[in-house]
């Protein structure tokens, strides 16, 4: 039986992360859109070792035809990690984590989304994580807003997410794996930056209001700096050149 | 895969009037909008159960009951007992549930109120090794709605809680040879320690305005949704956004405060629930 294992030392003297990054520094990011030819858009973004993979199909015909609305579009949402993503092989059947993180990740989608333009559709959101190594919902959410900007779907702004923590009492920006399993708390945000509107908002673990407030101020922070990424890769992808 | 709902329909003029009420700070139901419902709280109510509670919020009606059983630990915790939550919207509880294994809805608000109970470690499961590494007891908590008039996962959290103040672990007997443990369910040997009451605060968004304890009727009119946990402390042990609509950083801050007031009210209902169960094992009702 494998003994309880000894929780690391996650701030170090000179006040530097497990990861050496300084408290408010994000992971290095990457984010690529239109990876895959048959999907309307797709991106896949990189937060360190968090890769994450997300296609969107639509506005399209639903199928069953019951299943749409008269006045909108049905957002529908599937979040999943991938078998071999995890340290231990993740079953392929649905878990209970990711039932409920497609729910969330979906409404942190739907306040963006104009879904009021294309009804009876549906629009289908599919996120993939490839590698796991903490805040897949987050970089799920900042790739699919770049998926369905991919897709040509007319949006109020762009969503992008992040998650922060609380680590040996120090918040913390973008936690990763080690952060997440050994920190204090765990607290994803996603936000539409341009409009100051919050779509996501989890807390896992305990904070004072305090310090919930610092780090909601740190979260916000974050995702202006990636949100600033998605519109860059965009621009570049879409912007016409000029002679 | 998750699925935009389908709003439910309410009359215009009912939507109209209660969105008038709330403009001058008033509820249908006479209400303040920082006001939640009549509570009643019935512990103990499944003799069969080593704890249960019935809770009544306004016309939501909530029933959880805690079994015990002797299972293995988790490889990376082995000497500590294991917490299993389940919620399920019964049929019975309304037109909108059908039947069938929990829907997106029902494992959201089991797993708001497992993180809320683990996260500020509500039971002391360190202490619920019975051969460590080996056995320990498995919390078994499960939820059932039985009538659904708005605000379900605070109604859940509070009976979830009580329950837990009040479950009795039953009699064991430990055959030193073989390690088998038999349950002796008609003895107890006290009651299970919980470290601290928490509670969770749901604050809604109808249009622009932020109210507490909906019923179905508002609840059906929100666009937002934000789930506080909070400690007996005062500490924000979880938080949940849901809902199509978005929040601002200020609504954000408006529903802490909500919770943050809403909260000692709701912890002393649970204690004073449970008071006279833990009483009669000779524990005080402040906790451990």
């Amino acid at each position: 039986m494998a003994a309880e294992k000894e929780k690391p030392k996650l701030i170090d003297e000179k006040g530097l992360r497990v990861d050496g990054r300084r408290p408010d520094e994000l992971r290095p990011i990457d984010m690529e859109v239109g990876v895959l030819k048959n999907a309307d858009g797709s991106a896949l973004v990189k937060y360190g070792n968090t890769w994450v993979l997300a296609a969107v199909y639509g506005p399209r015909e639903a199928v069953p035809k019951h299943m749409t609305l008269p006045d909108r579009a049905v957002l529908r949402c599937r979040y999943r990690m991938l078998s071999f993503s995890t340290h231990e092989r993740k079953s392929p059947a649905p878990s209970r984590r990711e039932i409920e993180l497609s729910k969330v990740i979906r409404e942190a989608l739907e306040p963006a989304v104009l879904t009021e333009l294309y009804p009876r559709t549906t629009i289908d959101i599919f996120i993939e994580v490839l590698n796991a190594h903490g805040g897949t919902r987050t970089a799920g959410v900042t790739a699919a807003a770049l998926a369905l900007a991919d897709a040509g779907i007319p949006m109020r702004d762009l969503v992008a997410g992040v998650a922060v923590g609380k680590v040996d009492g120090i918040i913390v920006l973008d936690i990763n794996e080690n952060e997440d399993m050994y920190g204090e708390a765990d607290m994803p945000v996603a936000a539409m930056p341009g409009l100051g509107r919050i779509t996501l908002l989890q807390l896992n673990g305990v904070l004072t209001p305090e310090e919930f407030r610092v780090a909601l101020k740190l979260a916000l922070q974050g995702i202006k700096r990636i949100y600033d990424m998605q519109k860059e890769v965009l621009r570049h992808k879409y912007a016409v050149v000029e002679e | 895969m998750s699925v935009t709902p389908e709003l439910p329909i309410i009359p215009k003029l009912k939507a109209n009037a209660i969105l008038n009420l709330l403009a001058r700070g008033q509820r249908i139901d006479k209400r303040r909008l920082d006001e939640y419902r009549e509570i009643t709280i019935k512990t103990g109510y499944v003799p069969n159960a080593e704890g249960s509670a019935y809770v009544k919020l306004g016309n939501t009606q909530v029933l959880a009951g805690v079994k015990l059983e002797v299972g293995q630990p988790y490889a990376d915790a082995p000497n500590e007992g294991v917490l299993i939550v389940n919620a399920e919207f019964i049929p019975a509880a309304s037109p909108s549930f059908e039947p069938g294994p929990p829907d997106e809805n029902a494992i959201e608000l089991a797993r708001i109120i497992d993180r809320s109970l683990r996260e500020p470690r509500v039971i002391e499961t360190n202490k619920l090794a019975i051969i460590p590494g080996k056995k320990v007891w498995i919390i078994w908590l499960d939820i059932y709605v039985l009538d659904h008039d708005g605000n379900l996962i605070d109604a859940c959290m509070l009976a979830s809680m009580t329950a837990l103040m009040s479950t009795r672990i039953p009699a064991i007997d430990v055959n030193k040879e073989t390690g088998e443990v038999t349950i002796k369910r008609e003895e107890t040997q006290g009651l299970l320690p919980i470290s601290r009451l928490v509670t969770t605060v749901s604050v809604y968004k109808i249009g622009n305005y932020l109210v507490v304890d909906p019923n179905q009727e508002e609840e059906a009119l929100s666009s937002a949704r934000l789930s506080i946990t909070v400690t007996e402390e005062g500490l924000i042990a979880g938080l949940q956004k849901a809902g199509l609509d978005h929040l601002t950083e200020t609504e954000i801050e408006k529903a802490i405060e909500l919770a943050l007031n809403n909260a000692p009210k709701l912890i002393t209902a649970i204690r004073e629930a449970a008071k006279d169960i833990r009483a009669k094992e000779g524990i005080n009702s402040e906790g451990g």
